[in-house]
């Protein structure tokens, strides 16, 4: 018997387009977004190969000159190496004899034999690099991939942070009501009544640097929006049937708020998701702009932006240029794929309802 | 003179609407009638037979990039097909001469202006008034239709007035520029069974001073008998049979017009099935004749639920500080004996749902007690309630809200089950889960599907079998087939009253269409402004009603086609 039940619920399991499915068909429909869903998963892809080391691994080394050249534009000046370059050869003339009068004088023999024990490997560092390099001739595309994870991993993980947040706590102020919902919007108050900027900055300084850091303050002073969105949708929803329905069969309020609403607002959730992360790969790169936000040992966009600010002084403009391109891109195709996405969810554009 | 006889005459009206780059929908196949001068003509037929879209047709509304009028369509008026005819000429025909009303007075009315203004804007566009002239002639439409102290009321936003008021100022607004011909789209069905009446009387009225003609839209054939001269019967899309209306009502030729006076319970009779619409589409209209059914508690019935001095209180804020309490539910007591169903009628704001939730504690009562077996459900704590919560079940009005979306319809019948421990594991869930969609009628594909693959009645369904997993005593619904097709209601009604045979449930009927309440009542308790009026066995009730209020609710329902004395 269990049997036959089992085969006619495989059978009539594909011919059933759930929301979901419908949401992903109309995706497809959407040219533009897909497009945007392509750049974005090349970039998750790079990502991805960064972090386990496929790529750009030694991002590190300098194997430029200082300001190399784009591999393009081989022949523009470049008075820093050149400045450089002429300091060592300065090194080896032979110095003026002051033995008489140097008190390191009787030492200068033996420093010399211990000099010529250590091996120094001179590194042949070449003039160009595909895409120029920085102060200390590294690659500034290996950087800018290398920068991508951090900054990547630091937007997604605050806008998943601040999510949780957001969508705890706005379901709890919108579906009690009462007591819960004062503390709660007195609690979003207090955090919407601080600038911005200076609320970051004020979180930065108690916390100290890291990465995990970075995340914490973003998420922690991210989640007022999407708590603002969630809260009038836990309003809405908990006076609909459906909900009064689950109450008289005897479902619990956990239930109610989490298996039963919960699925009905995750298009808001899941278009608030991408949006923040859009907005704190930015965040990122304004906090490490500002000094507040990776360690100096990593790299992110930020932090290539903050060192690009001295170097566009000099006419060195390619690491600004590779971290601003890169991440105008990514954040444009993803704002486009949230617009195609929140489309695609959105219950009033389809005949579901 | 035939030429003058018909105001309009439609041929061979074809609307087909895009679903989207390939699928077409024709929701209008083919449709001839007329319109004469000075005359009722009803339109009736069930959700998707294209009544409206005809209408809108006429009016030339129907949204230009989704619908497409097919070639050899003609709406003849005036010599003229309106069709055809261009934007602007269509635009001084509409409102003017031709006018129409909506089902929803509150929405159709803008909230923002004043009814005045909105009457006056239609003179000064199509008639040419001035301010003070156009304002005169607002009053004076308003009083036409029976708006108490008009001078007073031109002055009223929309949301001040009542309903019927509103959409009594709706037809005033219709008829301000003396149309010829009045387009009523469900002009009651939203309104209350009294109030319904006067808007009937109204425009009965109306249509003897005015001299104009009328096309009313309907579901409800037992609405139109009383109003209409000539009745057109529509089923999808087509017309299956037009005919003066004693003829509809005395001799009705085809199957489906037969099928719609029958399906609708009557007041007189109560045979133990109501027929449904396959019965006479098999039969060639002629069902087999039923044995009535008896109703009625005797007194020596076992009582599961009883309700006394029940309450119900919500405080309005007044003021800044200052609280009003309205007393939706007033001290009302009853009880319910078992396997037997107790109808609760009464107008909007009666408190018949107030009592629904307040019985089951989905709203907290205010005072009272509430006897299940002898235990008072109000005073149970949360915990203490659950074993009875499974007992008392409810079936909501609106099956299009009362599913949750995102859930399969597996879903939704495993979860009450896993939330009160019934059947061992998911396979013994899905199994009950599966004999209760036969059970109801749906068969076992609906497991995997979403409430949004399902009609209006099916969801009903879906619903009664989540009810049923939890085997209930009591089951309440709470207008549970009013926003059902007649056909439709009459299979929901036959499901509840074959499940309360088989596992003889008790059921609480609320509905405001005495109708249902009558046929599947045994008891009937007529509710007013939250107080008890009246209750008795149900046949006792309406037969003689004790009570003024209940013979004014009676005397409302629509009476059908009534013969003119011989």
């Amino acid at each position: 018997m269990s049997a036959v039940i089992e085969s006619t619920a495989e059978e009539t399991r594909h011919d059933s387009a759930g929301p979901w499915r419908a949401a992903f068909r109309r995706l497809r429909n959407d040219r533009l977004g897909m497009v945007c869903v392509v750049i974005v998963v090349a970039y998750m892809l790079i990502v991805l190969a960064s972090a386990l080391g496929l790529v750009a691994r030694d991002w590190n080394r300098e194997v430029g000159v200082s300001y190399a050249n784009p591999g393009f534009l081989p022949h523009l000046e470049n008075l820093e190496a050149e400045s450089s370059r002429n300091l060592t050869a300065q090194s080896k003339v032979p110095p003026v004899d002051l033995s008489d009068i140097d008190p390191l004088a009787p030492y200068y023999k033996e420093l010399d034999e211990r000099t010529a024990r250590i091996k120094v490997t001179e590194i042949q560092r070449s003039d160009t690099l595909p895409f120029g390099g920085d102060k200390w001739g590294k690659d500034i595309i290996k950087k800018t991939v290398k920068g991508a994870e951090i900054s990547i991993f630091v937007g997604f993980a605050a806008a998943l942070l601040a999510a949780v947040l957001g969508t705890v706590f706005g379901a709890c102020a919108g579906y009690f009501g009462g007591r819960i919902n004062d503390l709660f919007e007195w609690i979003y108050n207090v955090f919407t009544s601080i600038p911005y900027i200076l609320l970051i900055l004020a979180f930065a300084a108690v916390f100290g640097k890291g990465i995990v850091t970075v995340i914490m303050i973003l998420g922690i002073t991210g989640w007022t929006g999407i708590y603002r969105l969630l809260r009038a949708e836990y309003l809405k929803h908990r006076e609909r049937e459906y909900v009064r329905a689950a109450d008289a069969i005897g479902a619990s309020d956990m239930r109610r708020m989490f298996v039963q609403i919960l699925p009905n607002v995750s298009h808001v959730i899941l278009v608030q998701l991408s949006q923040h992360v859009v907005q704190f790969i930015k965040a990122e790169v304004i906090l490490s702009f500002l000094g507040f936000g990776v360690p100096v040992e990593l790299v992110s966009w930020g932090t290539m932006l903050a060192e690009a600010q001295n170097e566009l002084v000099i006419g060195k403009w390619w690491q600004l240029a590779a971290a601003t391109a890169s991440m105008a891109v990514l954040v444009t195709a993803f704002s486009l794929f949230t617009d195609a996405l929140r489309d695609a969810l959105d219950p009033k554009l389809k005949a579901l309802l | 003179m035939t030429e003058q006889q018909n105001l309009i005459e439609i041929r061979d009206l074809r609307v087909r609407f895009r679903l989207d780059q390939t699928q077409t929908f024709d929701a209008v196949k083919g449709v001839s009638f007329d319109i004469p001068n000075h005359a009722t003509v009803a339109l009736v037929g069930e959700s998707g037979s294209g009544k409206s879209v005809s209408a809108m047709a006429i009016m030339g509304l129907l949204p230009p990039e989704s619908a497409m009028i097919l070639e050899g369509s003609r709406v003849m008026y005036a010599g003229r097909d309106l069709l055809t005819e261009p934007r602007e000429s269509l635009q001084r025909i509409r409102g003017k001469e031709i006018s129409m009303i909506f089902q929803e007075p509150m929405t159709s009315l803008n909230p923002v202006f004043t009814v005045g203004d909105q009457i006056c804007e239609v003179l000064r566009l199509h008639m040419g008034l001035g301010r003070a002239q156009a304002r005169a002639r607002a009053i004076e439409v308003l009083s036409e239709v029976g708006i108490p102290e008009p001078q007073l009321r031109v002055n009223s936003y929309p949301h001040q007035l009542s309903g019927g008021q509103q959409q009594r100022v709706m037809i005033a607004m219709a008829i301000a520029c003396e149309p010829k011909l009045l387009i009523a789209d469900e002009p009651t069905t939203a309104l209350d069974v009294t109030i319904q009446r006067q808007i009937l009387e109204l425009l009965a009225d109306l249509k003897q001073r005015r001299h104009m003609s009328v096309l009313f839209i309907t579901h409800d054939l037992a609405l139109v008998g009383e109003i209409a001269d000539h009745v057109v019967v529509m089923q999808e899309g087509e017309i299956r049979e037009s005919a003066p209306a004693a003829e509809i009502f005395q001799r009705p030729r085809h199957p489906y017009t037969r099928a719609l006076l029958e399906c609708r319970p009557r007041l007189d009779r109560r045979p133990q099935r109501l027929p449904v619409i396959d019965d006479f589409m098999r039969t060639e209209g002629k069902p087999a004749g039923q044995q009535e059914r008896k109703r009625g508690v005797t007194g020596d019935d076992a009582i599961i639920l009883e309700a006394r001095n029940l309450s119900k209180e919500f405080r309005l804020r007044e003021g800044l500080f200052g609280h009003k309490a309205f007393r939706a539910v007033e001290r009302v007591s009853f009880t319910l004996a078992k396997g037997k169903t107790l109808g609760l009628v009464g107008e909007s704001g009666s408190g018949k749902t107030t009592i629904g939730l307040a019985l089951m504690r989905l709203i907290d009562a205010s005072g009272g007690e509430v006897l299940f077996e002898g235990t008072d459900l109000l005073k149970l704590s949360r915990r203490e309630l659950m074993p009875y919560k499974r007992r008392i079940q409810i079936i909501f009005q609106n099956p299009y809200a009362s599913l949750n979306p995102r859930f399969t319809v597996g879903n939704i019948l495993i979860e009450p089950m896993q939330i009160h421990g019934i059947g061992a594991d998911l396979a013994a869930r899905s199994k009950l889960a599966y004999a209760l969609l036969d059970r109801v009628g749906l068969g076992r594909v609906a497991f995997n599907k979403y409430p949004h693959e399902f009609s209006g009645g099916q969801r009903q369904r879906i619903a009664i079998a989540r009810c049923l997993t939890m085997k209930p005593d009591v089951l309440i619904c709470d207008e549970s087939v009013s926003a059902l097709d007649v056909s439709i209601q009459a299979q929901v009604l036959n499901l509840l009253q074959d499940l309360q045979d088989e596992f003889r449930m008790s059921y609480i009927f609320i509905s405001h269409d005495l109708a249902v309440v009558k046929y599947m009542s045994d008891q009937v308790m007529v509710l007013h402004d939250g107080k008890l009026v009246e209750m008795a066995n149900s046949d006792d009730i309406y037969l003689a009603p004790k009570q003024e209020y209940t013979r004014r609710l009676l005397s409302a329902i629509p009476r059908g086609f009534v013969p003119a004395a011989a």
